[in-house]
């Protein structure tokens, strides 16, 4: 009996251990910001993750998705306001202005200028390596909706989802990071 | 063993780890590499990176602008 009451306790703690394990090999981040400097912070740290072997899982919401979005994303089928948001937002990494200096779109020509002569990685490719490596993307369809974005009008390979999912993410993982 | 050498000169953060981990993910385990880069940041990211993934960091070392890791796979 006390035999059979020890080996439950042990099962029982092998469980919680490997469930702590589990926690300190993911990581959760919230993509809020659409801003080339945030953007690039963002992917650097989800890239650094995935390079050390972690799970990362980036649920990317709000102007975020302006990095998410594919450059040919059109209009089509879009009401007047969607078409609008959809006109005035920048599409793809290429295009996303930065918070500070930005210059009416110089800015991130000349951070970009300035990065590339330090060998620095372009963003589109962070966030094809960071994919390449398995990152787990989460779009918001909460903020799809309002501003009229499908799904197709994302790169491909990606989930959508709301709060629950990124909860859920985000209390698997010991450390989720909001940019 | 031979030591695979690894050169990442010029690379910036997150590159040589990003590198480093795609060349140790192929290696068998025990096998040695001998990774160079002059960014800065190398010495404590390649520190930080071999406690987290528990790849053995035999030595670092620094010779002007160029950091050398000595790293065994796990």
């Amino acid at each position: 009996m006390e035999q059979e009451e020890l080996s439950r306790t042990v099962q029982e703690l092998q469980e919680r251990l490997d469930k702590l394990e589990s926690k300190n090999s993911r990581l959760t981040m919230v993509l809020f910001s659409g801003d080339f400097d945030k953007v690039m912070a963002a992917f650097i740290i989800a890239n650094g993750a995935l390079a050390m072997g972690k799970e990362v899982t980036m649920f990317v919401t709000f102007w975020g998705l302006d990095a998410i979005k594919k450059p040919e994303m059109g209009t089509a089928g879009k009401n007047a306001l969607e078409k609008m948001v959809t006109l005035m937002r920048p599409k793809g990494p290429a295009k996303l202005p930065t918070s500070k200096m930005n210059f009416g779109g110089i800015g991130p020509r000349l951070f970009q200028y300035m990065m590339g002569k330090k060998n620095v990685e372009p963003l589109s490719s962070l966030i094809d390596m960071a994919r390449e490596f398995g990152l787990k993307v989460i779009a918001c369809q909460m903020s799809m909706d309002v501003m009229g974005i499908k799904k197709e009008d994302l790169i491909d390979g990606i989930e959508t989802g709301g709060v629950a999912a990124f909860l859920s993410e985000s209390y698997g993982s010991n450390t989720t990071l909001f940019i | 063993m031979e030591t695979k050498k690894l050169n990442f000169k010029g690379m910036t953060c997150p590159m040589p780890i990003m590198k480093t981990a795609i060349e140790l993910k192929k290696a068998a385990s025990g096998d040695v590499f001998e990774v160079v880069s002059d960014d800065a940041g190398f010495e404590p990211d390649v520190k930080a990176w071999c406690k987290e993934t528990g790849n053995i960091l035999a030595s670092v070392t620094k010779s002007g602008s160029e950091i050398t890791a000595v790293i065994t796979k796990k």
